[in-house]
């Protein structure tokens, strides 16, 4: 593979591509921070989707005429995309879904129930998104399992130093962790939870879906079994996203969905599951989303994940510097050289939904609330933060507007 | 005026920083307690009657939250004071909300609603009556008690 020099990113340029920001909100241009919530779509991947109903569409892997090859060699050609997109060994491996957490449902479902029983200790995170946690508490209440959960240190990162504790609670078969927080920001040591899972003989489920957008991922690099993530975050399509797992582990669970597509040959006694990655595609699949994902893979990959990493750091370090000096100001989080271009904040005084509606009547968009991880809110103490998220198309000029905000939210309201 | 006035406006941020009515009654003929587990919003009210049994002869609410949940809360506090309890327990939600005067998005029409879900209800236990479907449905995502 060829090594390109990396470059810096001009997101005021790269802002061009998203006709999103063309129009106003409230008057005010839009100044969008909260992209970890969900990203917006450049026109090159709203094109590709127009073009790809307008001249390719048919449903796949069904016909024998021409336009049905040409959607399956589209949709086909997206899975090897993405699959090259983690460095996936073999494009089978990945499975189109319908998202991250329907990804984590699949393995959840489809290896959990088969492979936990009592006695056995299913390992989350308190820093996991719920869609990587109630899950595994759900299946593991189901097989008669023990949960338990990874503890934080107060920067809000993982504390390794518990886990031989928490080996001794059952024996290790699953530990599911997010490579990214998508509350706090958190990068987590995927690699050394990978080596503990596997010196116990337990496999380990990674939620990329806040990592993938702005972090490169080598699934071979992480040594994980199992990742998924999701088109939306990375200026792809809602209600597509992927889960790779290693083909060995695939190819001995049992299918999750079932219907159409998915079987060899069924019978009136009996019926066979397909191939990877067929055998997890049941039904007629999100065909032009997963095209439009691949585009999206083409375009944050045109940008440079690298450059995209480099530029929201750059914001990171810029906006906390600022933050600091608006009154009341409680930041949570480890420090930004472990950290992705997100900022869970408090100001004191200030419910975050007051916080919120005073920025958006200044066409500020900012999250308030538990970020679906409402175990880390009670770990850090609140009922809900506010989280201010970048993406490659984010600029100064925003966070100016954000900080103005605050300091406008503070004078009204305390 | 505009919306962002009106949001915020005058009255609104008087009542959410001098709330009427705040504290706990030792001896409260009716009390309850509601949440909104989605933001943490959370009011605790508490009744005292008159000799009749029926007229509210105090009412006061202690909590944490947003603006518009502690100030619509503390307006309620105002508006209910001296009335009868079982005209309360009925009042129609829109007496509230046109006293608030501010435009809400459905996610906020819960924080304004949260002090008299919780009134209502505390009314209704002491009364032995249930808390009316459209209340109990209303107030959706709140947690009372």
């Amino acid at each position: 593979m060829a090594v390109t020099a990396q470059t810096r990113l001009d997101a005021g340029k790269l802002r061009a591509d998203f006709p999103i920001f063309e129009q106003e909100i409230r008057g005010k241009p839009l100044a969008y921070l909260d992209s970890a919530v969900s990203s917006h779509k450049p026109r090159q991947v709203l094109d590709k989707l127009r073009n790809f109903y307008e001249t390719s569409y048919a449903n796949v892997h069904r016909g024998v005429y021409t336009l049905s090859e040409i959607a399956t060699a589209e949709y086909e050609g997206a899975r090897e995309k993405v699959a090259r997109f983690v460095n996936a060994p073999e494009a089978r491996e990945l499975i189109f879904t319908h998202g991250a957490t329907e990804s984590i449902n699949l393995v959840a479902y489809a290896w959990g129930l088969d492979n936990l029983g009592p006695g056995d200790l299913v390992a989350v995170t308190e820093l996991e998104h719920h869609s990587n946690f109630v899950p595994w508490q759900y299946i593991a209440k189901r097989t008669g399992a023990t949960f338990a959960a990874i503890p934080l240190d107060d920067n809000g990162e993982l504390r390794l130093d518990g886990l031989d504790e928490i080996a001794q609670l059952g024996k290790l078969k699953v530990v599911a962790v997010n490579l990214v927080s998508n509350a706090l920001g958190t990068i987590n040591p995927v690699e050394r939870l990978a080596a503990w899972a596997h010196e116990h003989g337990a496999v380990i489920v990674v939620d990329a879906a806040q990592a993938a957008p702005h972090h490169a991922i080598d699934v071979q690099q992480l040594d994980c079994d199992f990742l998924a993530f999701s088109a939306h975050k990375m200026c792809g399509p809602t209600s597509v996203g992927a889960l790779w797992g290693r083909a060995e582990l695939l190819e001995a669970m049992a299918p999750f969905n079932l219907g159409g597509h998915m079987i060899r040959s069924v019978s009136l006694e009996e019926t066979t599951w397909g191939q990877l990655p067929y055998k997890f595609e049941a039904g007629t699949q999100p065909i032009a989303e997963a095209v439009g994902f691949g585009a999206a893979v083409d375009y944050v990959t045109d940008v440079g994940i690298g450059a995209i990493e480099d530029h929201e750091r750059e914001l990171l370090v810029y906006a906390l510097e600022r933050l600091a000096d608006v009154p009341g100001f409680v930041g949570y989080g480890p420090p930004a050289d472990r950290r992705a271009g997100i900022i869970s904040f408090n100001i004191e005084g200030i419910h975050p939904h007051d916080v919120a509606q005073v920025l958006d009547m200044d066409g500020v968009a900012i999250r308030a609330g538990h970020h679906c991880c409402q175990p880390l809110m009670s770990r850090l103490g609140v009922a809900a933060t506010n989280r201010a998220s970048f993406y490659l198309y984010t600029i100064t000029d925003e966070i100016d507007r954000l900080v103005a905000g605050l300091h406008k939210a503070h004078k009204l309201l305390t | 005026m505009s919306e962002f006035d009106q949001m915020y406006r005058e009255v609104i941020l008087d009542h959410y920083k001098n709330p009427r009515g705040h504290g706990e009654l030792d001896h409260a003929d009716a009390q309850a307690e509601g949440q909104n587990p989605l933001c943490g919003d959370e009011v605790s009210i508490f009744v005292a009657f008159g000799e009749d049994g029926d007229t509210i002869d105090e009412v006061k609410f202690s909590g944490r939250g947003c603006a518009i949940s502690q100030a619509a809360t503390s307006m309620l506090m105002e508006m209910t004071q001296g009335r009868s309890a079982t005209e309360v327990a009925s009042l129609p939600r829109e007496e509230l909300l046109d006293e608030l005067g501010i435009p809400l998005s459905p996610v906020r029409l819960k924080c304004a609603l949260l002090g008299l879900s919780t009134l209502k209800l505390a009314l209704h236990k002491a009364k032995g009556t249930p808390l009316p479907e459209e209340w109990a449905g209303a107030a959706g995502d709140l947690d009372l008690k």
